[in-house]
């Protein structure tokens, strides 16, 4: 039998003590759990009061009412939500206006329970909560071991594959049925875009084995002695005849600098990353300029584009797997989104770090720094 | 029934599946409006009143679909809202919209998994605006 402490913060004593007397005797199962859950019943009239029983007796589930005499209930949520308390949080109020209730939500409250409510909704509500609070810790457990991560990749990476299919399948159900006439030419832009994503797949399974072999093969006999000269020209070889296309220029800063012991894999993908971003998010007749420089202690390969840049809410996801900036500029360019996900691995597997700087409009500098004398100790394991 | 045409709001980031979708719709004899972005869907919420919506759940953020709900249902409370996503099968994460609180939650009318056939998506609709 475990019990979990709910903490009730109203004004209103009849609802607190209504609270106590309904969960008393309440107690909630699940397959899953191994024990029972009851529930012991704190209380608070305002939020102030409430935040000090927060800080004290560490709650596990939080019924607040919005409306109270000092702070309100929304604010003592956001303090909840500051201090990363693990704590489920039920809004105990009508959708008493609709920013309250977005508000709320995205601070983290997982329910509203209206006010006045009868001992089965409460009850209702939380088994629900208990239910969530219980998953909750298990997928936090899950989290810290890492498995939960890539359950979330493998499912937004069979996302990212099926939209590519569903599209080249509908035009082909289109093609199919004659929906729209007879004659082949109907058809020019159904084709030309089922192509298209065809491409766009294929590019996200060339970025996928990449990934897989940043994440999962990592071996120390492929360390060697790698010329970033070398690597960065064959980068704008490998983009050239994209960025003939758009008429980009190159401008090449490349310092003699001493080798970097590494895998030449590794600053193949980095290179070839930011030097094809920068030509793929330029304006036509843009430039690229490719920087590598070598001081005491780093080394520094940065690559700067005169492209469409980046506002600073688009430029804090960048990193993220799957995360693709989605505006009118970026329309009609095609990428996996996992790209500079990858780049950043690779350039954290060498101790380094990578910066961005960008101004809409104007274009972004993409910066890689990697510490010398941490070259000689990659990590094998990300 | 009645000769009027109606309008329906479609809204999602794939522009391939927003576009078979509004052809099919066109074809059945509905006006579409088509974009491809909440904050586009937005707009054109505060400028016209659509007869339906149908709102795909991921788009700009996770709870695209989510917020475009409770912003129509705001301005126009009787216009049915459809949300359409792929994503739950992938995810694990299951709402439908047959119990109470999943319908204080989503501010929808009826919940699609993508991928439906065009002639069923076709009758859900007609289903929802009683014609």
């Amino acid at each position: 039998m475990a019990q979990l402490k709910v903490l009730v913060v109203d004004d209103e004593p009849g609802i607190r003590s209504g609270v106590a007397r309904i969960l008393r005797s309440f107690h909630v199962t699940y397959p899953f759990m191994d024990e029972n859950y009851t529930y012991e019943v704190l209380e608070a009239a305002t939020g102030e009061e409430g935040i000090e029983i927060i800080d004290r007796e560490k709650p596990d589930i939080l019924l607040l009412d919005n409306k109270l005499p000092g702070i309100q209930g929304v604010e003592v949520l956001e303090y909840v939500k500051k201090k990363n308390y693990d704590i489920v949080v039920a809004m105990i109020t009508s959708y008493a206006s609709l920013d309250v209730a977005l508000k709320a939500h995205d601070d983290g409250a997982i329910d509203f329970i209206p006010k006045p409510f009868t001992p089965q909704e409460l009850k209702a509500s939380i088994e629900q909560i208990t239910k969530q609070q219980y998953l909750r810790r298990i997928t936090h457990k899950l989290k810290v071991e890492g498995k939960k991560v890539r359950f979330q990749f493998l499912s937004v990476l069979s996302h990212e594959l099926k939209a590519p299919l569903n599209a080249v399948e509908g035009y082909l159900q289109m093609m199919q049925e004659r929906q729209m006439g007879d004659s082949i030419s109907e058809y020019s832009s159904a084709i030309d875009r089922s192509l298209q994503r065809i491409e766009g797949m294929r590019n996200l399974i060339m970025d996928l084995l990449d990934f897989t072999k940043v994440s999962f093969e990592r071996q120390v006999e492929k360390l060697q002695d790698v010329d970033m000269k070398e690597l960065a020209s064959l980068a704008v070889v490998t983009v050239s005849p994209y960025a003939i296309h758009k008429d980009i220029h190159f401008i090449k800063n490349i310092k003699a600098c001493e080798k970097i012991w590494a895998d030449p894999n590794d600053f193949e993908i980095i290179l070839n990353n930011l030097v094809s971003n920068a030509v793929k998010y330029n304006r036509t007749g843009g430039t690229v300029t490719i920087t590598v420089d070598c001081k005491d202690d780093e080394f520094i390969i940065s690559v700067e584009d005169t492209g469409i840049g980046m506002n600073p809410d688009e430029r804090a996801m960048l990193f993220e797997e799957f995360s693709r900036i989605k505006n009118d500029k970026t329309r009609n360019i095609g990428g996996s989104g996992l790209g500079l996900s990858i780049v950043k691995k690779v350039v954290e597997l060498y101790h380094g770090v990578i910066n961005v700087e960008s101004i809409p409009d104007k274009g972004s500098v993409f910066t890689v720094i990697i510490p010398r004398i941490q070259v000689t100790n990659i990590k094998t394991e990300l | 029934m009645s000769n009027k045409v109606y309008k329906v709001l479609l809204a999602d980031d794939d522009p391939d599946y927003l576009y078979q979708m509004a052809f099919h719709l066109r074809k059945c004899g509905y006006e579409v409006v088509a974009v491809e972005s909440q904050a586009e869907a937005e707009q054109v919420i505060s400028k016209m009143k659509p007869d339906l919506a149908v709102f795909d759940l991921m788009m700009e953020s996770d709870d695209s679909g989510f917020i475009l709900c409770y912003k129509l249902k705001r301005r126009y409370p009787e216009v049915p809202v459809i949300l359409a996503t792929a994503v739950a099968r992938e995810t694990g994460i299951t709402f439908g919209l047959n119990s109470g609180q999943d319908r204080d939650w989503i501010r929808a009318d009826l919940y699609l998994e993508k991928g439906i056939r065009p002639e069923q998506l076709d009758l859900e609709i007609k289903k929802l605006l009683k014609i």
